[in-house]
């Protein structure tokens, strides 16, 4: 297929880029270029807005002035009305970019008198056309000629003669018509302009009021054929781009962690979801699904990514200060311009609204990660199929500018838990399902991994807790009786402490069984050493006089021997 | 309304009331549907105006940003600019009992006295 596009641009329709956001993804380059375009629509639907950013954007983006014949606003209603869309009129006009001409006709102010033509408005735009250069020219709506001119048959041939002499004049025209009761437009316009026709919509579905465009004909161009809402805000148009129509995105091999370093070990090596995923967790209400995605954003605000928080649910304040009983203080993420909070209401505008305006405030943030709290509030019974198609294009549009995006889906009580209500499980990279286990007559959370594209998650289900200083997670006990979670699991972790407790005290007891017997030990030994030093003083009291007699014996003795050798000396002296 | 009136006395009435009648016809070129469209306007003109009207010629062709000025959409467009209020007429004046009506000049049956 694009060998085939590349091969034959020349045959080509040449295509005037209108530089509105998604309408020239829809019309594969813009309008038909030196060819009228009819818009057709109902009132209020942006008919006229539409019209006006093309010659706008036409002037100053690719530098082709512009007309603009108004026949129903006076040119000073025109500039107000179109300045509070961001457009400064005055300035292109001063400019000579953009030339506005009211062309007012009172059909009770002219009587007609026999034939003629529209040459004068010929000369009119021809004028114009001339002074500026002007490339683009709107007529909104011409239809008011009909009003103004009671001869059809005239008006019809030069109509006719009109869009023949801008094809000629290779002007690139819009004209604008009010949608009829069958027909396109009242007066029939389409079949005049027959090379493209835009039909704008207004529609209230649900009570909800969406504008959506269809190209109702292009001619000698593919196109998108379904209807795209568009939303008019103070930038102008955008229309919801198309962006999942190719799977060529790249992806990126950073992981990046979800701020529960336990999930962050379930996710594989501890390294968390990769960047630009799609994160997905579901839940009953009261799962916790809110405090995860604050988790997550809490951690990419750490990381100093920007983060953009929209809320469907809860005030900003709210979360702010419900999220603190968890120990975080995403106020100073606030403060610091890292996250943003956008808080809507659902019932505020139609989905459609909702998704075009994230996309803008995505775009204009520069976010690097989106929450969205939750989804499936967004949802309105009965609009499910228009709905899917528009999350897919939100979901892909992160992915193809790597936004890592977290979306928090409620599941209702009796549906299934795996299945989301909008069935884009498909799009989503990791799921993570809470479930509320209920046992034992309370109900705890439980996490697992339904799915996480690319690694190696657990398959095992945590329980998580909330706690002051965040979010914990707990391995539970799985065993005969099934998933202990809770008090239950709290009581089998009292079981074992019970048990190492007796162990403890066995030990204890044992070592105080020893040291006294030590102690017995010791005082035996004391006791037996005091009773041998009585007996010995005893034994040493009675062998002291002993000690003394035997000296005496001795000495005596001794001074006896001495008398005895005085003796002998005596009677012979010459012995010694 | 049945006929067309005997002219003369009509005219010296409006003479009586108004000084002179200023018309602008404004047309886009000198074409054959514009000639006769002056034509018919100079014959009414003629005949229930005698002498006391002007008729300015515009060529749009010639001035393309009158048309603008002037709001000028259809051609030819006659513009009544005095007796005030201005009143604006298309067409080729073929049909000459609107011309007369679209111009508020009175006929034979409707006097102003």
């Amino acid at each position: 297929m694009t060998e085939l596009k590349s091969e034959s641009p020349r045959l080509q329709l040449l295509k005037a880029p209108t530089g509105i956001q998604g309408l020239d993804e829809i019309t594969g380059g813009g309008l038909p270029k030196g060819r009228p375009t009819l818009i057709c629509g109902g009132t209020g639907c942006g008919k006229t807005l539409l019209a006006m950013e093309f010659l706008v954007r036409g002037a100053i983006e690719f530098d082709e002035p512009g007309v603009f014949i108004t026949f129903e606003e006076s040119v000073d209603d025109l500039i107000t009305n179109v300045s509070s869309l961001g457009f400064d009129l005055n300035d292109l006009i001063a400019q000579k970019k953009i030339f506005v001409d009211f062309i007012y006709i009172d059909p009770s102010e002219i009587t007609e008198t026999g034939e003629y033509n529209l040459e004068g408005l010929f000369v009119r735009l021809g004028c114009v056309i001339h002074n500026i250069g002007a490339k683009r020219v709107v007529l909104d709506t011409i239809e008011s000629l009909f009003a103004g001119f009671s001869n059809q048959f005239i008006l019809r041939a030069e109509l006719r003669r009109l869009f023949g002499w801008l094809k000629d004049k290779g002007i690139t025209a819009i004209v604008t018509g009010e949608r009829g009761e069958k027909t396109l437009t009242r007066q029939g316009l389409e079949e005049y302009v027959s090379d493209c026709v835009l039909s704008l919509d207004h529609r209230v579905v649900a009570q909800d009021s969406t504008r959506r465009i269809r190209i109702v004909k292009y001619r000698g161009s593919t196109h998108g054929t379904n209807e795209y809402p568009f939303l008019i805000d103070d930038d102008g148009i955008s229309i919801l781009p198309i962006t999942s129509l190719s799977l060529q995105h790249s992806v990126s091999n950073e992981r990046i962690s979800s701020g529960i370093p336990r999930l962050d070990a379930m996710l594989g090596n501890g390294e968390g979801f990769y960047r630009g995923s799609s994160i997905l967790i579901s839940g009953a209400a009261g799962t916790g699904k809110s405090s995860i995605s604050a988790q997550f954003a809490d951690a990419a605000c750490r990381r100093g990514e920007r983060v953009i928080y929209f809320s469907f649910e809860e005030s900003p304040a709210q979360i702010m200060r419900n999220m603190r009983s968890i120990g975080l203080h995403l106020q100073q993420w606030v403060e610091k311009g890292l996250l943003h909070f956008s808080a809507n209401r659902p019932t505020f505008s139609g989905l459609e609204t909702h998704l075009t305006t994230m996309h803008k405030e995505i775009n204009i943030f520069k976010a690097d990660c989106v929450v969205v709290d939750p989804l499936s509030s967004l949802l309105i019974e009965g609009k499910d199929v228009e709905v899917k198609s528009m999350l897919l294009r939100l979901v892909d549009f992160l992915k193809i500018n790597l936004i890592t995006g977290v979306f928090t889906n409620l599941t209702s009580g009796g549906a299934a838990l795996e299945r989301t209500n909008v069935e884009i499980s498909s799009l989503i990279d990791s799921w993570l399902l809470l479930r509320n286990i209920e046992f034992n007559g309370e109900r705890n959370r439980g996490l697992y991994i339904l799915k996480s594209r690319g690694m190696t998650h657990s398959n095992q289900i945590r329980e998580f807790l909330l706690t002051d200083s965040g979010i914990e997670l707990r391995d539970v006990y799985v065993g005969s009786d099934g998933v202990l979670t809770g008090s239950a699991r709290v009581e089998q972790e009292m079981k074992e402490t019970a048990v190492q407790l007796v162990h403890q005290q066995e030990i204890e007891y044992k070592e105080r069984e020893l040291e006294n017997k030590r102690r017995v030990l010791e005082a035996k030994i004391a006791a037996l050493s005091a009773d041998f030093a009585i007996q010995e003083a005893e034994s040493l009291r009675v062998i002291q006089p002993e000690r003394v007699k035997a000296e005496k014996l001795l000495l005596s003795r001794t001074n006896m021997m001495k008398e005895r050798s005085d003796i002998d000396e005596k009677l012979n002296p010459r012995q010694t | 309304m049945k006929k067309l009136p005997a002219q003369s006395k009509s005219t010296r009435q409006i003479d009586e009331n108004v000084d002179k009648w200023l018309l602008r016809l404004y047309i886009a070129g000198k074409t054959p549907k514009s000639m006769s469209a002056l034509s018919n306007l100079t014959r009414i003109c003629e005949n229930y105006l005698t002498n006391c009207y002007e008729i300015e010629l515009i060529d749009l062709l010639e001035n393309p940003h009158l048309a603008t000025e002037h709001q000028i959409i259809a051609i030819p467009t006659l513009l009544r600019i005095s007796p005030s209020p201005v009143r604006k007429l298309i067409g080729d004046f073929s049909n000459t009992e609107r011309t007369l009506t679209g111009c508020d000049l009175p006929n034979k049956n409707t006097n102003f006295h």
